[in-house]
């Protein structure tokens, strides 16, 4: 049976993981590398590194990490943040990476994950979509949630499903920070109109709200978190036995 | 020495890199000199069917492969490089493989249920069966392995060496003496993909 995963998020900016954290047994906190080796030893299904670096040199270095990171980690990788082009998708998988990530690229390039879906299939292709609730709608939003597209969101994932995205990455931008669960509305919306994954994430505070949202949402495929990772709130072995006692299928 | 078959077909990477970990001295080429000096070959694949079994004939990579292998050398696909080891593939169209295996690639869609999503993407359990094969003398039964997959090894029921149930049982892996495939990816499989790959290593010519 396939199971339910589990995904920590590593913000990565100028080679350094932002918010570094604080683990037993870590000599560099904000170390990609150690990070990494670290999550995919104590259980994490697969890790998801996001580039926030705004300059070309801190590009230059996350590829030089991702290369490091995809020699000592044998779970798959999936890697976001300043996907723009054609050439950036290669950059990232000759590096090792596994899927690739697009979020405002895709809005500002509709095209974009037509082309790559075409190239590297679907299963390479990650539509990761931050969305909130605007007038009685879903928004998408651009550039890491600061701005409303004035995109209905369900129908632009819709359509990047269409278009050959093979994955969908869910942040719901109203859920995300507050910890008090994930947005199982907004999921069942989306999980309602597309065939493939949808991934969860925004607003996991705690061991329970993974639970909820794999009892409530059996269509979800895994939930993704950072910060409750990252702190050690959250011990992702921990939780895996638990939602395992709940009879959601884990791998552990 | 392993060689990886680079044949423009998928990312090598962490398949090279994970071959690496278990210490065992590996190659990526596309030489046939190189193919055919290595102790043993593994021949990897993403993407189309179609697209990669027209690269390997128009390179002759396909001869070679079949050569050597008829002459014992062992031999691990992996994803679609397991696939293209089979008779024939169903994926848009109807395409000859290299029939090492015998069976056929057909769409999972046709055999799970209207309601499992496709690809099957994730970790899924292995099933060995009665009698578990020396590839995964290092594994527990129920291990997982990480799969991406829309198609699958039909009516080769002789060479099953593992299933993974998706609403149906799939054909996870297969032999047939010193043929291997594995439809999951190894290389992305953790320690368990490790062992399966360190008992790849152990087979001998």
């Amino acid at each position: 049976m396939i199971t339910k995963r589990i995904i920590p998020c590593l913000d990565v900016k100028n080679g350094r993981v932002v918010k570094g954290v604080n683990f037993q047994g870590l000599s560099d906190v904000s170390s990609p590398i150690e990070l990494g080796k670290y999550y995919s030893e104590n259980g994490a299904d697969e890790l998801v590194f996001y580039d926030i670096t705004a300059s070309a040199e801190g590009r230059a270095l996350f590829t030089d990490i991702l290369k490091e990171v995809a020699s000592t980690i044998f779970i798959p990788l999936t890697v976001g943040g300043g996907i723009n082009s054609l050439d950036d998708f290669d950059r990232v998988l000759k590096c090792g990476a596994d899927k690739v990530s697009v979020n405002s690229g895709a809005i500002r390039n509709p095209d974009l994950i037509y082309q790559a879906a075409k190239r590297y299939g679907d299963q390479c292709v990650v539509l990761s979509a931050d969305v909130k609730r605007v007038g009685g709608e879903f928004r998408v939003f651009a550039k890491g949630g600061r701005e409303d597209t004035g995109m209905e969101a369900l129908s632009w994932i819709k359509r990047g499903v269409d278009n050959g995205a093979g994955e969908i990455v869910l942040n719901s931008i109203d859920t995300d920070g507050v910890k008090k669960g994930f947005d199982l509305e907004m999921l069942d919306a989306v999980c309602k109109i597309v065939s493939v994954p949808v991934i969860a994430s925004g607003g996991a505070g705690k061991a329970e709200d993974f639970i909820t949202l794999f009892n409530t949402l059996p269509k979800v495929d895994a939930g993704l978190a950072a910060s409750i990772f990252h702190f050690g709130e959250v011990n992702i072995m921990e939780l895996k036995k638990q939602l395992a006692r709940e009879g959601i299928p884990m791998r552990i | 020495m392993i060689v990886i078959i680079d044949y423009g077909v998928g990312n090598l990477y962490s398949l090279t890199q994970s071959f690496k970990a278990i210490g065992a001295e590996v190659i990526v080429s596309g030489e046939k000199a190189v193919i055919r000096n290595a102790d043993k070959i593994v021949l990897p694949g993403v993407g189309a069917f179609e697209d990669a079994v027209n690269k390997l004939r128009a390179t002759g990579l396909d001869k070679v492969i079949i050569e050597e292998a008829q002459k014992g050398k062992p031999l691990l696909g992996i994803c679609l490089g397991m696939q293209l080891l089979f008779d024939k593939s169903y994926e848009y169209g109807e395409h000859k493989g290299l029939s090492l295996i015998k069976g056929e690639i057909e769409p999972i869609s046709k055999v799970i249920p209207k309601e499992y999503k496709i690809p099957h993407i994730g970790w899924n359990a292995l099933h060995f069966g009665e009698k578990k094969h020396p590839l995964f003398k290092y594994l527990n039964e129920g291990d997982h392995a990480y799969f991406v997959h829309s198609f699958y090894g039909a009516n080769c029921a002789e060479s099953v060496i593992a299933t993974a149930e998706y609403g149906e049982e799939l054909t996870a892996a297969v032999a047939s003496g010193n043929v291997y495939g594995c439809q999951f990816h190894p290389e992305k499989s953790g320690e368990v993909g490790l062992k399966i790959l360190r008992a790849f290593c152990e087979r001998e010519v």
